[in-house]
């Protein structure tokens, strides 16, 4: 992994709805994004966690150029590619690619998937036919599949051949850098193991760079060098996996650690207390959002936003009170495999 | 093909489907089947209104023309109308909503006012007023019939374009970085198909109907043209003596009309892009 | 069937008739839910873990024959009931059912009090323990909502479910579920749809519930680590037999099918390097004939393909279904 960041986002925010009507009242919007900055190196897979209603697919999408930010600076090598409408943001940011989420909603029906590829090379412009016909070929079988499956609808393959689809498609515009929207969501447990092999040896292969969104601290705990923990929109706890799960700092981090279902014989389902829900984001708490579900919260957690600070070198939090509660140990995790 | 074999399970589909398939046969090879093709125009007074017999199967009208081959013959009239006027509104109507449908701001919301300006608008009182600007005439009903069936298409393009436009494919096709006509045209347009094409199906019994309503009202199609609905109004003084002059045009629009609905029905479950194979 | 258990499925083998011929869906089920406990079926998709649900509840579609088996409940052999017992006596009563999706499961236009209230009264009326009237419906309901810890049970009556969070939505399921006090619930994948924090909550909701009333819960899940957080015992399932069964810590620890060890090795917490399960799951319309694994398996014999083994009792309460483990060959 080279020292180089390719990626550097500063400060992101992005606020949706809150469009205005012809008729009618304008509805307040909802700041997904609220002030996010990370960056991203070569060759790298940065992990982002969090939670329903934590901005995750939003921060994905501002990243990618669909959805345009309100407000803060997107780097690509060097570059400055924010400040732009979606259409020029894509056009900026060609070297960003999306893998969504399900992979069968992401192709049109009525496309054969040959065709479904093929239609990212004829936008970018890419011909003529027979170089076109080659890309697409040495694609497929990058990520295993079997050329004759071309001529084949969305609906005729399972679900590990189409999430390779999705990844064929992005792949052959050579982006260097993908963003996994829960690239294993739906998928049985050994084809999730095929998939995330393949995910590695492409990461590899072509060079790039993965912003890793997972729920599933275990997948995220054996594929990602580094991870971002988001709560409502912020960045809540930033370090290397293994610093992470061994001495995670946020009391956030340490809640999702002892929640996440593991494959231990003696687990049972634990003391530690869980407060509330999720909280939407239309409805964010004052000073730390994390406030009203945390056992550890004082008079300044409502008052003044937590911004983050190095706890050691690569490892940042932003919690009035880590220092006291890195004294106490956190749950025990077992040592990553 | 699969397609086929799954609508061949759909009874009243296929019923639908031979009875509009009949109907495009028999406008298609008219002058072929009529007895006596020449009654279009001529007229026996001599023979009028004679009771059906084995020379005038359906027995002959006011001017003693054969009621059989005017039956025959006033089925390409209608089917020519039908196809023009939903072609017509097609035209007009789908790219309206397509467009209405994926944009936002002011574009929609002009082109959906325009759009129910035109549905306000009855048909008939529409054609009545050109008949009386213009002249009563088979086009002039054609167009009025365009220009008030187009916004029935506007309306369910819209509402599907409004759908499928947040489609987790037209997502990804956005970060691709597609234009906005090949997502309208190439994407949501097909998955768009099946209300557009039960929509025409239905229309073009609806058109056939309407037709022959503004033939009746003698704002349609004129004297001496074998059709369907002008066949009816002439008969109204000749009832109830002269059943058959009214009666066999009336059963052919009815069964027309009822045909196209079957169909449209049928084709409303068949149109699935799971039912698309590899060949 | 011995006391101790509220259920019991004796080889059950059922076969659906589809378009493109006749699905073998499920081949040799054996399951058995002993009293207050609650037990894991674990599958990957085409194991069939969903053809067992609606059979047990009796909801299987009716292009579906029952080849052979039984379930036991009680002393009854539920395949043997008619619908119309099912549907007054069983279903909703003594089985009740939770959902894998609370967002799809409760009806958006009534109020959530009115949904519950209903299965509440029907089931009542119908020659239940005599009609608690209105009244008395309502506060068992309120009571239970509490037990459930929805805040407010009072108000929550008269909201409609879109007024509730994800996993609010799914603890008025199980308290739905719970209303006519059931001797067995079945949960399909009920925290699938939730967050994790969520997800424990609510399974934790669940094992409290299952200790104070004496519930025997049936958890049908693909998720191997919620099984290691909630199920006393698991039965893990592939093409529709049934392969190993037992103890959880048993089984996580040690287990003995082939099937169950590469799959478990799958997981990203067991996993050194990301193998997966060579092949792919075959088609029910063309199931490989004796142990469905032995394509896939590499310590596939000879005997393998030409009949399923029989259980194997290995441990205590642990059964393979196995020829690696000298099981007597069962001529199917």
């Amino acid at each position: 992994m080279s020292e180089r960041m390719i990626l550097e986002v500063e400060g992101l925010e992005t606020l949706l709805g809150g469009e205005r009507r012809l008729l009618g009242r304008a509805r307040p919007p909802v700041r997904a994004v609220a002030g996010v900055s990370l960056a991203l190196r070569e060759n790298e897979i940065l992990g982002i966690v969090g939670e329903s209603g934590c901005g995750k697919s939003t921060l994905g999408r501002t990243i990618l150029g669909i959805q345009r930010e309100t407000r803060g600076t997107i780097r690509l090598d060097g570059r400055a590619v924010s400040g732009l409408p979606p259409r020029e943001a894509r056009r900026a940011r060609r070297d960003i690619q999306y893998l969504h989420q399900d992979a069968a909603a992401a192709l049109d029906p009525w496309w054969s998937i040959g065709r479904s590829v093929e239609e990212a090379l004829v936008i970018t412009g890419v011909g003529p036919r027979a170089e076109r016909a080659a890309r697409i070929d040495r694609m497929l079988a990058a990520v295993g599949l079997e050329p004759a499956l071309k001529r084949r609808y969305p609906h005729e393959l399972s679900g590990g051949q189409l999430r390779r689809v999705t990844l064929a498609r992005v792949l052959v515009l050579a982006p260097r850098i993908v963003i996994l929207d829960e690239p294993t969501s739906g998928l049985d447990l050994s084809v999730q193991a095929t998939v995330l092999r393949l995910i590695r040896e492409l990461l590899a292969e072509f060079r790039l760079a993965y912003l890793f969104i997972s729920h599933d601290l275990s997948v995220v705990r054996q594929m990602c060098d580094r991870v971002a923990i988001m709560y409502l929109g912020r960045i809540v706890e930033l370090a290397d996996t293994r610093r992470l799960f061994e001495a995670p700092a946020h009391p956030y981090t340490r809640l999702l650690l002892a929640a996440a279902p593991r494959l231990d014989p003696g687990q049972d389902l634990g003391d530690i207390p869980i407060h509330g829900e999720p909280p939407s984001p239309t409805a964010v708490p004052s000073g730390c959002a994390f406030r009203t579900r945390c056992p550890h919260g004082v008079a300044l957690c409502a008052e003044a936003l937590p911004m983050l600070e190095p706890v050691v070198d690569g490892h940042e939090v932003a919690c009035h009170r880590w220092r006291d509660l890195a004294a106490t140990p956190a749950v025990s995790t077992r040592p990553a495999p | 093909m699969l397609v086929l074999k799954k609508f061949a399970r759909d009874t009243s589909g296929m019923v639908g489907l031979v009875i509009v398939l009949a109907t495009a046969v028999v406008a298609v090879l008219a002058p072929r089947l009529a007895p006596h093709p020449l009654d279009a125009y001529e007229s026996h007074p001599l023979q009028r209104l004679q009771e059906p017999s084995r020379q005038f199967l359906l027995g002959t009208d006011n001017l003693g023309r054969d009621v059989l081959s005017r039956v025959i013959l006033g089925a390409r009239a209608a089917l020519t109308i039908a196809v023009l006027v939903v072609a017509g509104a097609m035209v007009i109507g789908v790219p309206l909503g397509l467009v209405a449908g994926y944009h936002r701001g002011w574009v929609p919301e002009i082109i959906m006012r325009v759009t129910d300006v035109f549905l306000a608008v009855p048909q008939l009182i529409l054609a009545l007023a050109l008949a009386q600007l213009l002249g009563p005439s088979l086009k002039n009903a054609m167009l009025a019939l365009t220009l008030t069936y187009w916004p029935f298409f506007t309306r369910i393009v819209f509402a599907e374009t409004r759908r499928i436009r947040v489609s987790v494919f037209v997502e990804a096709l956005q970060g691709l970085n597609a234009g906005a006509l090949r997502v309208m045209f190439f994407h949501i347009l097909p998955n768009a198909a099946p209300p557009i094409i039960v929509r025409a199906t239905i229309g073009m019994g609806f058109t056939i109907l309407s037709a022959a309503v503004l033939g009746f009202l003698g704002m349609g199609a004129t004297p001496p043209d074998p059709e369907w609905g002008l066949a009816i109004s002439e008969s109204r003084q000749y009832l109830p003596e002269a059943w058959w002059f009214a009666a066999f045009p009336g059963i052919a629009i009815f069964l027309v009309v009822f045909g196209f609905n079957l169909l449209g029905d049928g084709l409303r479950d068949v149109v699935d892009p799971r039912l698309r194979r590899s060949r | 069937m011995s006391d101790d258990l509220v259920l019991a499925v004796d080889g059950l083998k059922i076969s659906i008739a589809t378009d493109d011929g006749l699905a073998c869906v499920l081949d040799h089920v054996d399951l058995r839910i002993p009293r207050g406990r609650i037990v894991g079926v674990v599958g990957e998709s085409g194991c069939g873990k969903s053809t067992l649900v609606r059979a047990i509840l009796g909801i299987l579609p009716r292009a579906a024959r029952v080849e052979r088996g039984r379930i036991l409940f009680g002393v009854e052999d539920l395949l043997r009931l008619s619908q119309r017992e099912l549907t007054r006596r069983i279903r909703g009563k003594e089985i009740s059912f939770i959902p894998q999706d609370p967002y799809l499961a409760l009806n958006p236009v009534f109020t959530v009090g009115t949904q519950l209230l209903e299965i509440m009264r029907w089931h009542a009326g119908a020659g239940g323990n005599g009609d608690m009237g209105r009244r008395g419906h309502r506060a068992r309901l309120v009571q239970l909502l509490r037990t459930v810890q929805i805040p407010d049970p009072e108000v929550a009556l008269e909201r409609y479910p879109h007024q509730f969070s994800g996993g609010q939505r799914q603890r008025l399921l199980i308290a739905g579920a719970l209303a006519c006090r059931p001797r067995l619930v079945i949960a399909d994948e009920p925290t699938s749809a939730l967050d994790v924090t969520t997800q424990l909550q609510i399974l934790r909701l669940l094992r409290d519930l299952a200790n104070r009333f004496g519930v025997s819960m049936l958890f049908v899940t693909h998720d191997f680590g919620v099984v290691a957080q909630l199920c006393d015992e698991v039965m893990v399932m592939y093409a529709g037999q049934s392969v190993e069964t037992g103890q959880t810590a048993e089984i996580l620890d040690r287990p003995r099918h082939p099937y169950t060890q590469m799959l478990i090795a799958c997981h990203p917490d067991r996993a050194r390097d990301l193998t997966g399960i060579p092949g792919t799951v075959a088609s029910p319309l063309a199931p490989p004939p004796g142990c469905r694994f032995h394509p896939r398996c590499p310590s596939a014999r000879a005997v393998c393909s030409t009949a399923r083994p029989g259980a194997v009792v290995e441990a205590a309460g642990h059964e393979v279904s196995c020829v690696l483990y000298h099981g007597p060959v069962s001529h199917v």
